[in-house]
């Protein structure tokens, strides 16, 4: 597929009229979706029937869990088509998730940088602030309906280990986090929150006990528990189908960014930039536009102490193709396809590979990946606190940083639009012992 | 005839069982590895199945897990370990041996390449932990041109109607995992096991070998009374662990230690089907 070829949404989409509720406009907006995915010329059908995005994704997993992946497949679908599920997840992204969540005009941000306006998307403002409860609201729905007890998940800064363990309190579930050592201490206020909403918090010390290494004893517990435990991936990776699920779930920032750009603004961005570590915060953003081809897509990786530092955790930019957690995409590996340490002063980001569906776009043309430093994200995190009120995570702290390096050379008219996936206050001992400051 | 149908033609001729103990390359180091590999058939070994190292072993437990860790600190890569099978080859003729591995090392290394060199350092069989049969295109093709055998895993949780999806296309054997879970971590019950079997048998005449969670000999010799073979790898990996210093180094006897459980290991299984079961 030809990335050029995309139609441009006429000026009279359906989800552009002001004078319509939000509500009504994003149902017509789906509307317009479902007509676009019957289309050849779509780039949002993907993944195909074997799960795969291009040559990446796929369900690279021992036989023991397979019959489990093609169950969960077989039920995603079946949720899919049930209006009751549409019905019952809105109901709770609304009233307890707290969405839709703002589009923010920062403009004292957007003066500070002389150039193009930025508008953040605010995730940050969900319940347990950030983007993961998004797309854990939708999988606890389903792992109910698949009758499901027990449930269990991977993180790194500790996002998703809190949305996941929040959610099992709301149902009362049982909740089995898997979080890497280092990460566990270095993201104390989350681990504390994950136990007092009553989960069980393992650290482990496998590897440099970071998300890889959460990912990797959350499938050993997986395969083990295989009669009652759900695995709740908390990412836009792993095999087919979670790339797509968790995609599916995250969609809600772009379509609800897509139809408060217009009312904003009258028009799209031009640019859309979201920090990428697995990559769910940034395909949820990104997805609803690509077939807007005059809307470009930045994802931003952790470049760590230099891309060329051997430091960093950009798969795209520093790794090639290989097979980990169940789907093929961009690796950070050696000469023998051995997996290598990833580096990021954001746990959220410390990852060596990244979703599938990244690797394809990044392949075809259509979005773009940069590495942005530790160095240049810690100085972003303190200019969005400064200029708008607003303490962001490290990990959109990169997305950040990328858009006080565009938004000079852009002119006043145009806009970026970032996605702004989760509050920093987890962040704080991090940064004040970078800045020197002890607590 | 391959290597393996050879071997296990002879096994079933002589109405017993296959044991098929399981070393770690590279483990605790080149050399030890290699002369443990070496040592394996005439203590008993029928079949070998070598492991090769990665870094994110998802369905080991901790005990293949850290003999993994050794091996790649050591330097154990897949052309070495491939070096490694070519060497042996050339004193031993006639003992299968199967790699058990991760995709990503295959994949890295080019699957055509690895099946080329695999076929010619003398490797028998393939067991590739993340390469279900959905994604077996990847290596079916280049792994059957070379003669080598894709030996599938067949877990409790494969249904019978799956289970012809599963077992087309592969070869050697198959390999039943026991139990629902990593490595060396529990193990199957007698009844669980002689409830499985005829499922197999049903569908398949290849030989069965069972495997994850045997550790003794006894088990060993429960295994093949229903089974064709026993795979026992992390007991024998905790004993080679139990005898390295503190700085995680062979000692005198590591080599010995290992060769003498699969020794008893051996004697467990070779009369196991004409010994009177003891109470």
């Amino acid at each position: 597929m030809n990335p050029q070829s995309q139609t441009i949404l006429p000026a009279s989409a359906p989800d552009a009229d002001p004078s319509v509720p939000v509500s009504a406009r994003l149902a017509a907006r789906a509307e317009v979706d479902r007509a676009d995915a019957l289309r050849p010329n779509t780039l949002r059908t993907g993944p195909d029937e074997r799960g795969r995005f291009g040559i990446f994704g796929g369900r690279f997993v021992a036989e023991t869990l397979m019959p489990l992946i093609l169950e969960l497949d077989q039920a995603y679908e079946a949720a899919k088509a049930d209006p009751g599920f549409r019905q019952e997840l809105d109901f709770y992204l609304k009233d307890y998730v707290g969405r839709p969540s703002p589009l923010w005009h920062a403009r004292r941000l957007s003066a500070e940088l002389g150039g193009a306006q930025v508008y953040l998307k605010r995730e940050e403002l969900n319940h347990t602030g950030s983007h993961k409860l998004n797309n854990v609201m939708g999988q606890i729905l389903l792992a109910r309906r698949m009758g499901r007890t027990r449930i269990i998940a991977e993180t790194g800064a500790g996002q998703h280990g809190v949305a996941t363990a929040t959610v099992c309190a709301l149902f009362g579930l049982q909740c089995v986090i898997y979080m890497g050592a280092t990460d566990v201490e270095r993201q104390k206020p989350n681990v504390f929150r994950m136990r007092l909403l009553g989960a069980e918090v393992h650290a482990v010390s496998t590897g440099a006990g970071t998300l890889k290494d959460s990912m990797n004893e959350a499938m050993r517990d997986w395969v083990a528990n295989v009669h009652d435990t759900y695995y709740l991936i908390g990412t836009v990776a792993g095999p087919h189908p979670y790339p797509a699920m968790v995609r599916d779930f995250q969609c809600v920032i772009g379509d609800e960014a897509r139809v408060q750009m217009q009312e904003a603004e009258g028009r799209l961005p031009d640019v859309v930039v979201a920090a990428v570590g697995g990559g769910s915060n940034a395909m949820g953003i990104f997805h609803p536009f690509l077939d807007d081809p005059a809307v470009e897509l930045i994802g931003v990786e952790a470049a760590g102490r230099g891309l060329d530092s051997g430091e960093q955790a950009a798969s795209i930019s520093r790794g090639r193709p290989g097979v980990l957690h169940g789907n093929r995409t961009y690796l950070l590996q050696d000469d023998h396809g051995q997996i290598t340490e990833a580096h990021s002063i954001s746990a959220g980001l410390d990852y060596p590979g990244i979703g599938p569906e990244h690797a394809w776009l990044h392949d075809i043309g259509r979005a773009q990946y940069v590495g942005i430093t530790d160095d240049e994200a810690l100085a972003a995190f303190q200019l969005c606190t400064r200029t708008e009120g607003i303490i962001p995570a490290l990990e959109c702290a990169h997305a950040l940083a990328h858009v006080a390096k565009i938004a000079p050379a852009m002119r006043p008219d145009q806009i970026i639009l970032m996605n702004l996936s989760g509050r920093g206050d987890k962040d704080i001992f991090t940064v004040a012992e970078r800045l020197g400051v002890s607590l | 005839m391959s290597r393996i149908a050879a071997r296990f033609a002879v096994l079933r001729a002589e109405n017993r069982g296959a044991l098929i103990p399981f070393l770690e390359a590279g483990d605790p180091d080149l050399a030890t590895a290699e002369a443990i590999l070496r040592g394996m058939p005439d203590a008993g070994a029928d079949l070998i199945e070598i492991g090769v190292p990665f870094t994110d072993p998802m369905a080991d437990g901790p005990i293949i897990q850290a003999a993994s860790k050794r091996g790649l600190a050591a330097g154990a890569t897949l052309g070495r370990t491939l070096e490694m099978v070519a060497r042996f080859r050339a004193v031993d003729a006639d003992t299968p041996v199967v790699l058990m591995g991760y995709l990503n090392p295959i994949d890295s290394y080019g699957p055509a390449r690895f099946c080329a060199d695999a076929a010619a350092a003398g490797v028998d069989g393939l067991i590739v932990v993340d390469l279900p049969s959905e994604e077996a295109d990847l290596l079916e093709a280049d792994a059957h041109a070379h003669g080598l055998d894709i030996i599938r895993l067949v877990a409790p949780t494969t249904a019978d109607a799956r289970l012809p999806l599963v077992l087309n296309g592969s070869s050697g054997f198959i390999y039943y995992v026991s139990i629902t879970g990593v490595t060396g971590t529990r193990s199957a019950s007698d009844a669980d096991l002689a409830a499985a079997l005829p499922r197999l048998r049903a569908v398949t005449d290849l030989p069965v070998a069972i495997g994850f969670g045997i550790r003794s000999p006894a088990q060993a010799a429960s295994a093949v009374r229903i089974a064709d073979g026993a795979v026992v790898a992390s007991s024998l990996i905790e004993t080679l662990a139990r005898s390295l210093d503190a700085q995680g180094h062979a000692g005198p006897d590591t080599v010995r230690l290992v060769l003498d459980q699969v020794r008893m290991l051996a004697d467990g299984v070779r009369d196991a089907r004409t010994r009177e079961i003891v109470a």
